[in-house]
């Protein structure tokens, strides 16, 4: 379904991803794990065609992305949805207004049909009463379970995910995590969701590939990998704070900072 | 001394290579603003939404500015057509004055400053808070859906409000020349009419402002989309919309006054 093979990214001389291959099969709920600036989201505007690889092919149904026309990029994109990590709301628009808005671009539906349509979306991630709403006036969950339902509008086979559970309370995260599960079971879509949240996503998550310093140092079903022994893995699962990510950015010894010995 | 002309090169070609990225950044953004025009005439709503905000927000401050010009511009020339003798010449001045030079420049200038930093600081906060991004993953163009119909709304708009401005301007000039001062009615206006031509000067006039709104609305597009997504970003490409879009403006005047009323 979505293939990325020996993929390399690099900004002007700066290497973001190296040597990267993922395989994700059709109806599965595929985690990218790692700390920030590791390249996971790097991963997914790979997948969505907002950036080409400076090496390797990325491949969504059979299609090598980076190669499509401007034209084709965008039919296939119709059939992808993303989630933003704060939710990519239109400010200006209605909540009604943000879910109709793929419908409206990309469908000749009567205008009957689209409120219906839009009215669904909106039960379905428990909002319709919110439709009249303006984003400013939803909460962060509310926004994020907005842009879910917009993300979904046009029944896409392909769901990303960027940071789904960022800065939500545990109730909200818990309801993402389960809307998720459900929307793929649903659309029978592919999801592929970025995230640092370990306790959710391994427990939404068929298959988890984690990143570090742009390149895959583990992957596996998410019940092998909890206990996974690779130290990486192991210190990410287990939120400890030193490890093979020291806690310590780099520096000159500590006594020469504070002039209690001298220089070499 | 080498070290300080060392590092003053550098920054000078650092300075140069700088300027020419982003004269050329420009010229690819202006083209694609421009190739992706074909929904602006397909959809006009979205052309007409645009120039309801360049435009007719704009209005106000076109109209009092212009009123105010105009009152200023009839008792200075009228100070000073009296020691000629020639008082009567008062609406011939008054319009010409308006409808060649204050008229666009000025209008352009206030355009720039009300609706060239809203638009710059919209398309800045859509790109910080991902909402264009948002849009292309929705299989939604951009520069189709969002830029083009802005850059339209604002070519439109501009020789408009220059007519308004200079029409005010006009009123203001007629206000305190003949129905203040006393200056004899049907003087002002056949003096103007048979001094002011409809090529010459109201069509240049035209030309002028319709040059200065493709300028300050690609100054304020090109700035918002080229803004760092953070607030400090989307604050210094207003300023810089501002101060570019007057500097462009005043330039622009002199070369195709240059060309339109000098002979060169």
């Amino acid at each position: 379904m979505i293939e990325l093979r020996d993929v390399e990214f690099r900004y002007g001389s700066r290497g973001v991803l190296s040597g990267v291959n993922m395989r994700i099969p059709r109806g599965k709920v595929v985690g990218i794990m790692g700390l920030s600036g590791s390249g996971k989201t790097t991963i997914l505007r790979l997948i969505g065609g907002q950036l080409k690889p400076t090496r390797g092919t990325v491949s969504v149904a059979g299609q090598k992305i980076h190669e499509l026309s401007h034209a084709e990029l965008y039919r296939l994109r119709r059939r992808m949805g993303m989630l933003f990590q704060f939710g990519a709301l239109f400010t200006d628009y209605s909540v009604f207004d943000n879910v109709a808005f793929p419908l409206r671009e990309h469908t000749r539906l009567p205008a009957s049909m689209i409120r219906d349509l839009v009215l669904m979306k909106l039960n379905a991630v428990g909002l319709r009463g919110a439709a009249q709403l303006m984003p400013a006036e939803l909460s962060g969950g509310m926004a994020r379970r907005v842009a879910l339902a917009r993300a979904g509008a046009l029944d896409p086979m392909v769901m990303m995910y960027d940071e789904p559970f960022t800065g939500l309370d545990p109730i909200s995260t818990g309801v993402i995590a389960n809307l998720i599960r459900r929307l793929n079971e649903a659309l029978g879509a592919t999801s592929i969701l970025v995230t640092h949240d370990v306790q959710e996503s391994f427990g939404i998550a068929d298959y988890i590939y984690f990143v570090s310093a742009g390149v895959i140092v583990a992957e596996g079903p998410p019940h092998a990998l909890r206990d996974s022994t690779e130290p990486f893995v192991h210190q990410f699962v287990h939120g400890e704070t030193d490890g093979p990510v020291p806690f310590h950015y780099p520096a000159q010894p500590y006594g020469r900072d504070l002039d209690l010995e001298s220089s070499p | 001394m080498i070290g300080v002309l060392d590092r003053a090169l550098r920054r000078i070609g650092h300075l140069v290579v700088d300027g020419v990225w982003k004269l050329g950044a420009a010229t690819r953004f202006t083209g694609y603003v421009l190739v992706r025009s074909a929904d602006s005439v397909r959809r006009p709503q979205l052309t007409l939404n645009e120039i309801y905000f360049t435009g007719t927000l704009s209005l106000i401050i076109i109209i009092v500015s212009g009123t105010f010009v105009g009152l200023v511009l009839g008792l200075q020339g009228y100070e000073t057509l009296k020691r000629y003798g020639s008082s009567e010449a008062l609406g011939t001045l008054v319009a010409l004055a308006l409808v060649r030079e204050l008229g666009p420049v000025v209008s352009a200038l206030l355009f720039a400053s009300r609706a060239g930093s809203a638009i710059t600081a919209k398309i800045g906060i859509m790109k910080a808070t991902e909402q264009l991004s948002a849009m292309e993953m929705m299989a939604v163009d951009p520069f189709a859906r969002v830029l083009s119909p802005t850059f339209w709304g604002g070519v439109i708009s501009m020789p408009l409000l220059a007519a308004i401005f200079s029409a005010m301007g006009v009123f203001g000039g007629y206000l305190i020349g003949v129905v203040i001062i006393g200056v004899d009615s049907g003087a002002f206006w056949s003096q103007m009419q048979a001094n002011v031509d409809l090529r010459e000067d109201i069509l240049n006039g035209v030309i002028k402002s319709a040059v200065f709104g493709v300028a300050v609305t690609l100054i304020a597009l090109f700035e918002g989309y080229d803004a760092p997504p953070t607030a400090e970003g989307v604050s210094y490409a207003v300023t810089r919309t501002v101060v570019t879009s007057a500097l462009a403006v005043l330039a622009l005047d002199f070369v195709l006054t240059s060309f339109m009323f000098t002979g060169v």
